[in-house]
């Protein structure tokens, strides 16, 4: 990757925990998270999944969902994020974080599009 | 009630106390998305259990027919995260990852989710304020449209229009009026997590498990003790997990309950006769409210041809998805 590619950020606190997002102070142990960990080129396990096909609007759809598990320094971290496909794809599955510039088209549904990022990352297949 | 997206009509309770003539009485809105209607009963009760009132009305109402499915859903979900909103996450889909985990993790059927759509559209065929008064066969609810894999159309709760409201008071102004009336003996609210992913056991509901805590303890009362339940199921799977996570059940046997026919209206412990959200339908700020009439039909022996035999009810009210919950018991006087 190149220096300048996004970057999917869990943050740690001094005491090692690590969370995706993060939080004005960490949910374990109330210290202040001090850096981030980049989890774009790490591999994830599926913790659990689903394919929604009521999506509002400006969703895709069908919409592969999955909460996915990262494992920073023997601390686990999870984060729901898109599937790029749900072909084949089971609990314990391996998958990878793939960029995404727009995940839903921003301004469609009720939530502010000023009001957050639309970029992020999906998981494919491993 | 929800905070006035359905309608851009905000103020409602102003709009209540000027139409029912009950000017100059002190109003507000208590929002608390999806749990709202309990807690508004919590905060109904706080202001009598204060001293601060002798009277307090509770109004739980949704209008959200006049909006479709996709918007609807989209409202609701505009209580997630942004880091989860992003990728387009809606309630169901919530369930839909947490039915998965719950039925690879604990070896549960498919079939015993649609077993609780089953058996709560049999029990809403007789209550006259049920949205569907229809049965459903098993055969049907495995069959119908996928929503969100494993869960299909009928482990889902509809969108719903309408209202529910209850009278507090201290027991002593109570009984002025009627004989007819229960004893909140127990009430609680807790919070979990707002990113829904962070939770360390996605078929765990931390603010089910910590608000009932509150309330049995405040009743003196225990998982045992309670006769009949209105639990909020929203989906299918959210029975299971309330019915394990208020101690009902062990952890991951609550599909058991169900397919054993313990949660029947004829069972040891009935759950949901009223139909549940799944039936009577779940217009976001009354159902709390209507959990707690349908426990109060019970306790007084009004509740016709859903009657059981019960002195001790318990109602869970839960908001986004487990994010906000209230418990309350009620008890015969
Ligand atoms: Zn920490």
């Amino acid at each position: 990757m190149t220096d300048d590619a996004p970057s999917f950020d869990a943050h740690r606190c001094e005491n090692g925990h690590v969370t995706y997002p993060g939080h004005t102070r960490c949910p374990d142990c109330g210290a202040e998270q001090t850096e981030t960990v980049d989890l774009s080129d790490r591999t994830g396990t599926v913790v659990t999944w689903t394919t929604s096909t009521a999506t509002p609007p400006g969703v895709r759809e069908p919409n592969h969902l999955a909460i996915v598990e990262f494992t920073v320094d023997g601390e686990s971290v999870r984060a729901l994020g898109q599937l790029t496909t749900a072909d084949g794809v089971d609990i314990g599955d391996d998958v990878e974080p793939v960029y995404a510039a727009e995940l839903r088209e921003p301004g469609a549904g009720i939530r502010e599009p000023d009001s957050q990022a639309w970029d992020g990352f999906r998981f494919e297949p491993a | 009630m929800a905070s006035g997206e359905f309608e851009g009509q905000t103020g409602v309770p102003n709009a209540l106390a000027h139409d029912l003539n009950a000017l100059p009485a002190y109003t507000q809105r208590v929002d608390q998305t999806s749990a709202s209607g309990g807690a508004g009963i919590y905060a109904a009760w706080q202001s009598v259990a204060s001293g601060a009132s002798d009277l307090t009305l509770l109004v739980g109402g949704e209008k959200m027919t006049h909006k479709t499915t996709g918007e609807a859903t989209d409202v609701i979900a505009s209580l997630t995260h942004p880091v989860e909103y992003k990728h387009g996450v809606t309630l169901p889909s919530f369930a839909g990852l947490t039915a998965r985990k719950y039925l690879d993790e604990y070896d549960a059927p498919r079939e015993s989710l649609g077993k609780v759509a089953v058996k709560n559209h049999r029990n809403g065929t007789d209550n006259p304020h049920a949205q569907f008064r229809k049965e459903v066969d098993l055969e049907t609810v495995l069959e119908s449209p996928v929503v969100a894999d494993p869960l299909r159309l009928y482990d889902f709760c509809p969108i719903t229009d309408g209202s529910a409201g209850l009278v507090f008071c201290p027991e002593s102004v109570a009984q002025e009026y009627t004989d007819d009336y229960v004893v909140v003996s127990g009430v609680g609210g807790a919070t979990d997590t707002h990113v829904v992913h962070e939770r360390e056991d996605p078929t765990t509901m931390g603010g089910v498990v910590e608000s009932s805590n509150v309330a049995y303890e405040m009743a003196d009362r225990g998982p045992e003790d309670v006769d009949v339940a209105e639990l909020h199921d929203m989906f299918t799977i959210l029975e299971f997990l309330q019915s394990e996570d208020l101690g009902f059940f062990e952890k991951g046997e609550g599909w058991k309950a169900v397919e054993e026919g313990v949660t029947d209206r004829d069972g040891d412990l009935p759950i949901n006769t009223s139909g549940g959200l799944k039936s009577k339908g779940h217009p976001l700020g009354a159902s709390g409210v209507a959990q707690a009439y349908e426990i109060y039909q019970q306790l007084l022996g009004d509740a016709g041809a859903r009657q059981v035999d019960a002195t001790v009810g318990l109602a869970c009210n839960v908001g986004g998805f487990g994010n906000c919950v209230t418990t309350t018991i009620l008890e015969q006087p």
